[in-house]
């Protein structure tokens, strides 16, 4: 009697729609998340459709913990068009915002998603919408309205429509690790293999238009920088050098890469320029120098370095060559990145032995510590600067887990096996 | 300690500037170096060894050496372990492998960087001690390949380390 149950179960979980390794489960929320309400899409057309659009929306604009969706098993009812809605039934839920909307199909066979966003308190439309999409895109329509909803609600750009590179390692045999390179959708989705290796697989990052990525593998059992472009599935080795070929980062208009070699003896910042391969050597110092991320302008490096005899941030200006420090707080600072807006950077702090991700502000140079896990590593901020993505550690296992510039929001992205680490949140992909 | 470990530095330095032509040299075919040809410890190797074990008791024949946090000079036993090896090593020609580790703690670039010192450490020790620094292939694994896990000092101070292979 239980068997069946059992392969029933099994084949009900393999006949799922692939759900991928990351689920999101939010731990701490800002104060005041704003009330809304997203109701399920109406639908006329008798299909069943594998994806729920206004569920999307509703977890997109949760995992941004700026709103507090309404839970469905509360709504007292589930109007379609603005026509339906009594704004005094919502009004007494304490919801502030309404999302409704209608499913249809359009012409070529294309679904349609017609949708509204009403405000309960002044009892008016303010924002309505059409989307369009073949059926096997029926996440990124709803990821679409997702941006559009958060961006008239915030007036900052959504990023639901972005993806994530990280890298997971899988332990096969006693001291064996199974390394890929995986991409995904923002919310975990949509997971595909890039490069699989026994050897290790590290550090890969985004070119600003999102059509390459560069990342670094031990595949001919030395470290290498590789180049692979997504829309060719290309792949060329860029650096082969003795020692270090590590930290690879795209210049903001995306034509040099820095990266750190170590084949004059110690690890050195370079840059790259991609059409020629020409090197340039950016720093010169028989200390540690690495970890390279370019200031938005393009016009200095960030770094980190043990010159002083801890690890601390330096910025060197391209032109001049001149060297200067910047962060001062604490006896471990790396790994930054700088936020879009140029106004300060997010580094790896280390406080009383316990690794967090802290954001300092370049105004006032204050250090704010945004984490309270350990371990924690390689943050990469979100491209409209919101939130940022960083690896931790949990019951054991490597995560990835979210954090709000401004430190009120807090998720984890669990993995379903392995250890995952170094996410790297992708650039504006779509308008 | 801080002051030795700038010494250190400074004859890791010199032994990298001295060995840096024949480091050059190697660049180019080192890509294409057949680890194959080099040959396991072989039965008359390790009674050289017992032989060596006799004078002093103590030592074992290691291919693993530890380091302290944060450190990447080497420990007194470390040491010892590498005399062995070297007296080891210079009876043979081929290649030697160097793989430098680090614990978890820190970020994994920062770690890279620190394995490469650890088994730079090694290297120059070895060169400073008559073994061709040509012979030499240093790699850094970071943290990226541990061999002992969970979050505790027993498991990090294991995963510090330089690999001989």
């Amino acid at each position: 009697m239980r068997k069946p149950l059992i392969i029933t179960l099994l084949l009900l979980l393999w006949t799922l729609p692939s759900v991928a390794d990351l689920t999101i489960e939010i731990n701490e929320g800002k104060d005041d998340p704003v009330p809304i309400a997203v109701v399920p899409f109406g639908w006329k057309a008798g299909v069943t459709l594998r994806e729920d659009v206004a569920s999307i929306v509703e977890r997109d604009l949760h995992r941004s913990g700026l709103f507090e969706p309404l839970s469905r098993a509360d709504m007292l009812s589930r109007p379609a068009n603005a026509n339906e809605v009594y704004y005094r039934d919502w009004k007494s839920l304490g919801v502030d915002y309404v999302v409704v909307g209608e499913l249809s199909f359009g012409r070529d066979n294309n679904l349609v998603a017609r949708y509204e966003l009403l405000d309960v308190n002044t009892q008016r439309s303010i924002l309505q919408g059409e989307e369009s999409q073949s059926f096997d895109k029926v996440r990124f329509l709803a990821h679409t309205i997702s941006d559009r909803i958060y961006e008239k609600l915030t007036n900052v750009r959504g990023a639901f429509r972005t993806q994530l590179l990280y890298v997971s390692a899988v332990r096969e045999g006693d001291n064996r690790f199974r390394y890929r390179l995986l991409k995904s959708d923002i919310d975990g989705v949509g997971e595909e293999v890039l490069a699989d290796s026994m050897e290790p697989i590290l550090a890969p990052t985004w070119s600003p238009d999102g059509k390459n990525i560069a990342y670094v593998s031990f595949r001919t059992t030395r470290p290498a920088i590789y180049l692979h472009n997504l829309q060719t599935g290309q792949r060329k080795q860029l650096t082969n050098f003795r020692g270090l070929n590590g930290a690879p980062a795209f210049s903001p208009d995306g034509k040099q890469l820095a990266m750190v070699l170590s084949k004059d003896g110690s690890p050195d910042i370079y840059v790259m320029d991609l059409a020629s391969q020409s090197l340039k050597k950016v720093t010169n110092h028989f200390a540690i120098d690495t970890e390279p991320a370019w200031a938005p302008d393009g016009k200095s490096i960030y770094f980190t370095s043990d010159r002083g005899g801890k690890p601390q941030i330096y910025r060197v200006e391209l032109a001049s060559g001149s060297v200067e420090r910047v962060t001062f707080e604490g006896d471990y600072n790396a790994r930054a990145r700088i936020l879009g807006d140029g106004l300060g950077l997010v580094m790896v702090h280390r406080v009383q032995g316990r690794f967090h991700i802290a954001v300092q502000d370049f105004k006032r140079n204050r250090v704010e510590i945004l984490t309270s896990t350990d371990l924690d590593e390689s943050p990469s901020v979100a491209p409209n600067g919101s939130m940022l993505l960083y690896s931790t550690t949990y019951n054991g296992k490597g995560v990835l887990a979210a954090v709000s510039v401004d430190g009120g929001v807090r998720y984890r992205l669990p993995s379903r096996f392995g250890d995952v680490r170094e996410p790297a949140w992708s650039p504006f992909l779509y308008e | 300690m801080k002051y030795q470990s700038k010494l250190f530095l400074g004859v890791a330095l010199a032994g990298a500037l001295l060995t840096g032509c024949a480091s050059n040299d190697t660049d180019s075919s080192g890509q294409t170096s057949d680890m194959n040809t080099y040959s396991e410890p072989t039965q008359s190797m390790e009674s050289d060894v017992s032989a060596y074990e006799a004078q002093e008791p103590e030592v074992v024949l290691e291919n693993i050496f530890y380091f302290e946090f944060d450190q990447a000079t080497l420990t007194a036993e470390a040491r010892r372990n590498l005399d062995a090896q070297i007296a080891r090593l210079q009876k043979t020609t081929g290649p030697i492998r160097l793989e430098g580790h680090a614990d978890e703690r820190g970020t994994r670039e920062y770690n890279m960087a620190l394995g490469e010192r650890r088994a730079n450490s090694v290297a120059d020790y070895m060169a400073i001690n008559g073994i061709a620094r040509y012979r030499i292939e240093t790699v850094s694994y970071g943290e990226e390949r541990p061999i002992a896990f969970g979050q505790s000092e027993s498991a990090y101070s294991k995963n510090r380390r330089v690999e001989l292979k």
